[in-house]
């Protein structure tokens, strides 16, 4: 949606090419915990949604939550996976906020591998696996700015600790930073449509991780990879992956060469600062975790599972383009879809509402929370008076206010409110009126250039609707200046 | 008295649970001094207990089968709002906020908790002698170890300081104790009681179990605590046989085989072999008396109808190794939570990370120090391979040839440790010694079956001596079965202190 990508263009122009790869942790918003019947819920007083098990205390054994298993068989369906028997392992490293000092993990023998996810915008990136875990604590430093290194002291909350997560791992077929940020929009759009995670970076119940490394243009090679860690936007993901391809470009480009390391995103000073080098990683020492039974799926429940998956974001925005006929755009799709408004827009070109007004009218104008009394019949309604000339564009979107409001049949509401259109020479005699009483601003609107046209265009367009008090149509009032204008 | 014994005078109204507390908790106080089984006497809980199964009995409502029966418990199990430690300074002041499954069963089956006893620190080691709280001493001879790592249980039995005891057991650390305490200690299959509050060592061989006086006594204590768990996801999910009337069945026309690797034929000097099939040298195997002990139980059982032969197990010897590499590499990511972040001892230091090893360096003790390194070191990258899963593909094999063994006989027979209890301090300094104790226990617990010790005479040295029956996964009916049919026969020259 937006224009040219800075940092592809960087890449690009010196003959090299960006690949990267992301590594997306999602929060399931199953009702408990992974491993114990704790609540999970992200906003509660601190370390009151906890017991023996989640705090890893001595003796506490952990249960599968099969609701959690479900989600992630699900989403592993949705991103075309393959979904097989699974095996939990110990993923081993010390952390204050990781109350076992292991974490729960799958490693090589995970629940969903192989599928792929296509962007809104027809690119294909391939998923290479989707693994349960369970989540660590949260540790917020204090003193010292909040920075790990000079903190007075630190809190954790164990809330989170053992709140089921997906971690969904694509391969390395993203080429533009625009790619990985659709890439993202892409996968909460499927999360949001099948119910498994309410996919908030903000709250954290999303978060992405970035492999990021640049390539000779049309070499098939994998050269040395950073992963950028701290992305907690859409926008932060496409300014850090600009950032760090342009800093490989520049390695490479003199001679040097990246070190493969954890990089860390600092947004205020847009750039990423190096973390753990692969030198000094960690050795998980990943075994199976001898306190859980493998998972293993049956042909049946994978069955039932693709049986009751709705239809999915981008099948849902291929119908709605197709419904459309070309009159709907694929922004407007795309935006429908996500707000789950496709539907109702279907449903009422279904009954013969224009697709092209019916799609610029919902997206635009019903970005509400609640618009279930809204219905088709009333929606093609309001369209067909809009289309036919008996209410302007101004007065459609206040009866659709109304219809979200109240949920009342249009053509009642525009009566009600005394909406009629001002056609034909009432119209022509108020935009004189206007004219006269604006002699300078007409006269540069018959002089000037197109900016200048335009601009006063809008001026005396606004004087008509106050004067109509809005029941002008903003396009015939246009119609009319240009041909005063410019007299035949 | 019988743990049974006191089940039945306590219902009939002979005796009040509170008396038989009182007599028990006397003979902890007069005794206890010297043996050292109990890390903490629950002095107060114990009549409390006590006078609830009164009260309900005053009441004429029914009391469980275990009615007034005093029982210790491993300090490795988890009881609500009171100490428990592993017998680790790690663990100093915690208080767990539950019960470990069996502990509410036990309670449930009317039994009276009389204390938490001593064991290796966290259930690591073979006598009893590795714990922050000094060692437990055998009844039978306190210049001698109780055995391990359920030392503090077993002694408990044998002293008449409990009618029952728990105990975990992951290489033998219920019936090697039990063999050299003159007790019965018995294993139960893997999945088959709830690990839900014991404090993990090895979770893929941890095993609870009950120590009792007499076969009938330990088969009580078994059938109270095995069965479902919905907090324990590794349990068999079918219900236990009750035992009841198999311990008087007898053995007519059973098939009993004595396993020749574990019993000083084969090549007693490899079970240390090293990854390139070296043997350490300098090991002993199992001594004379006790060999004499297991044959003559062998005779008892052919005598009894069964039919006797010898039977081969060669990868039996393999199990010593693969059995340290699996329970280190487990114990040191089960241990990792000892981190002083959330309870137990906390070492300042300037930094998270550095009040981590502060904590562990003064927290944990040298045996379970060597096995973390041990384990951490299996795991790691590059040595994954070479360490732990070879050890696994061991555990497979040995499986592999033990169901073929079950084709042919229906129970085993063993020593249950190559030895009469030892001196206080005689192994200590050498850890490989230590762990052979556990060459005949530790190939049940990798195959996840079930075993049982009994006692059957005396050594040389006049202590006692334990014989293991060991049966196929669910066999324990069929071996509760055997041991009694052991205990009917042994030399009755009686078996507790």
């Amino acid at each position: 949606m937006s224009g040219a990508e800075p940092g592809r263009e960087a890449a690009v122009a010196g003959g090299w090419e960006l690949v990267v790869g992301l590594e997306v942790h999602v929060e399931l918003s199953t009702a408990t915990k992974l491993f114990c019947g704790c609540a999970n819920r992200f906003g509660d007083e601190p370390n009151t949604n906890v017991c023996p098990v989640c705090l890893g205390l001595p003796g506490s054994l952990p249960v599968v939550n099969a609701a959690a298993v479900d989600f992630a068989m699900r989403l592993g369906r949705a991103l075309g996976c393959e979904v097989r028997p699974a095996v939990f392992a110990r993923k081993n490293y010390f952390y204050p906020d990781m109350p076992k000092d292991y974490q729960i993990s799958q490693y090589d023998q995970p629940t969903s591998i192989d599928g792929s996810l296509e962007l809104a915008g027809g690119h294909v990136v391939g998923i290479e696996r989707a693994h349960i875990e369970e989540d660590t604590g949260k540790t917020t430093h204090v003193g010292g700015g909040g920075r790990i290194h000079d903190a007075a002291y630190a809190l954790v909350d164990y809330n989170r600790a053992g709140v089921p997560l997906v971690e969904i791992v694509s391969r390395p077929d993203i080429r533009t930073a625009e790619q990985a940020r659709a890439y993202v929009r892409e996968l909460r759009a499927i999360l949001l449509s099948i119910g498994v995670s309410d996919a908030r970076m903000e709250e954290g119940s999303m978060r992405v991780d970035a492999n990021v490394s640049v390539r000779p243009a049309g070499s098939g090679e994998l050269r040395t990879r950073c992963e950028i860690k701290n992305l907690s936007s859409l926008r932060s993901l496409g300014r850090a992956i600009t950032y760090e391809a342009r800093r490989h470009v520049d390695l490479w480009s003199s001679g040097e060469r990246p070190r493969q390391e954890t990089r860390h995103w600092d947004e205020a000073q847009g750039r990423t600062t190096p973390g753990r080098s692969k030198e000094d990683a960690e050795d998980y020492r990943y075994f199976q975790d001898p306190d859980l039974v493998p998972l293993s799926p049956s042909a049946e429940q994978v069955a039932a599972i693709d049986a009751a998956l709705p239809a999915l974001p981008a099948a849902r925005r291929a119908e709605l383009l197709a419904a459309g006929a070309g009159a709907v755009s694929a922004s407007d799709a795309a935006l429908l879809v996500e707000r789950d408004q496709d539907a109702l827009v279907r449903a009422a070109v279904a009954v013969g509402a224009d697709p092209g007004l019916t799609a610029t009218r919902v997206s635009n104008d019903l970005a509400v929370d609640d618009w279930s009394r809204v219905t088709p019949d009333g929606l093609a309604a309001l369209i067909a008076m809009e289309t036919s000339g008996r209410v302007t564009a101004t007065q459609a979107k206040q009866v659709l206010a109304e219809m979200v409001e109240a949920g009342d049949d249009p053509v009642a509401i525009a009566e009600r409110r005394g909406f009629q259109a001002m056609a034909g020479d009432d119209l022509a005699a108020t935009v004189d009126q206007v004219i006269a009483g604006n002699p300078d601003e007409w006269q540069r609107f018959c002089s000037g250039d197109d900016a200048d046209r335009k601009k006063l265009a809008g001026f005396f367009i606004g004087q008509v609707m106050r004067a109509t008090r809005g029941r002008a149509d903003g396009a015939a009032v246009n119609r009319l200046l240009q041909e005063r204008a410019e007299p035949a | 008295m019988t743990a049974l014994g006191v089940a039945a005078a306590v219902a009939a109204g002979e005796r009040t649970a509170r008396s038989v507390a009182e007599d028990y908790l006397d003979r902890i106080g007069a005794g206890d001094g010297e043996i050292g089984a109990f890390n903490l006497v629950l002095t107060k809980e114990a009549l409390a207990d006590a006078d609830r199964v009164d009260a309900a009995l005053g009441r004429g409502e029914p009391v469980g089968p275990l009615a007034g029966v005093p029982v210790a418990l491993k300090d490795n199990l988890c009881t609500r709002g009171i100490p428990t430690t592993c017998s680790s300074r790690m663990l100093e002041g915690w208080r767990p906020p539950y019960s470990a499954t069996v502990v509410e069963r036990l309670r449930a089956a009317g039994a009276v908790i009389v204390g938490k006893t001593n064991l290796d620190e966290f259930a690591m080691g073979s006598s009893t002698e590795n714990s922050a709280f000094g060692p437990t001493r055998n009844p039978h001879d306190t210049s001698r170890v109780p055995g391990g790592s359920s030392g503090g249980s077993a002694a408990a039995v044998a002293a008449g300081f409990a009618a029952l005891a728990l105990g975990s057991d992951t290489g033998g650390s219920i019936r090697q104790p039990a063999a050299l305490c003159g007790v019965v200690g018995m294993k139960p299959t893997y999945g088959r009681v709830s690990r839900y509050g014991l404090i993990a060592f090895a979770s893929s061989l941890d095993q609870i179990g009950p120590f009792g006086a007499t076969v009938a006594d330990a088969a009580a204590g078994y059938e109270a605590i095995a069965g479902h768990d919905p907090l324990d996801s590794t349990l068999i999910d079918q219900p236990p046989e009750p035992i009841g009337d198999a311990l008087t069945d007898g053995v007519e026309g059973l098939r009993v085989g004595v396993v020749a690797e574990l019993c000083g034929g084969g090549r007693q000097e490899a079970h240390l072999a090293g990854t390139d099939g070296s043997a350490a040298s300098g090991v002993e195997g199992v001594a004379g008396d006790v060999l004499s002990r297991v044959q003559d139980a062998a005779e008892a059982l052919e005598q009894a109808g069964a039919e006797v032969r010898t039977v081969s197990v060669p990868s039996a010897v393999l199990g010593l190794s693969a059995y340290y590499l699996i329970t280190s590499a487990e114990a040191s990511s089960n241990l990792a939570r000892y981190d002083g972040v959330r309870y137990g001892l906390q070492v300042d230091g300037a930094n998270a990370a550095e009040m981590n090893v502060n904590t562990r360096t003064a927290g944990f003790g040298a045996e379970v120090k060597r096995r973390i390194m041990l384990g951490t070191y299996a795991l790691s990258a590059g040595y994954y391979d070479a360490f732990y899963s070879k050890a696994l593909r061991v555990r497979t094999l040995m499986l592999a040839e033990f169901a073929a063994v079950y084709e042919d006989v229906d129970v085993l027979l063993c020593p249950t440790a190559p030895t009469t209890a030892f001196e206080l301090g005689a192994k200590t300094a050498d850890p490989l010694l230590m762990y052979l104790n556990d060459v005949c226990t530790i190939p049940s617990n990798l195959t996840g079956h079930p075993a049982i010790s009994v006692p059957y005479g005396r050594g040389d040295d006049g202590l006692p001596v334990g014989v293991q029956v060991m049966g196929p996964a669910l066999s324990e009916r069929l071996i509760f079965r055997v041991a009694a049919a052991l205990e009917r026969a042994a030399p009755g020259d009686g078996s507790t202190a």
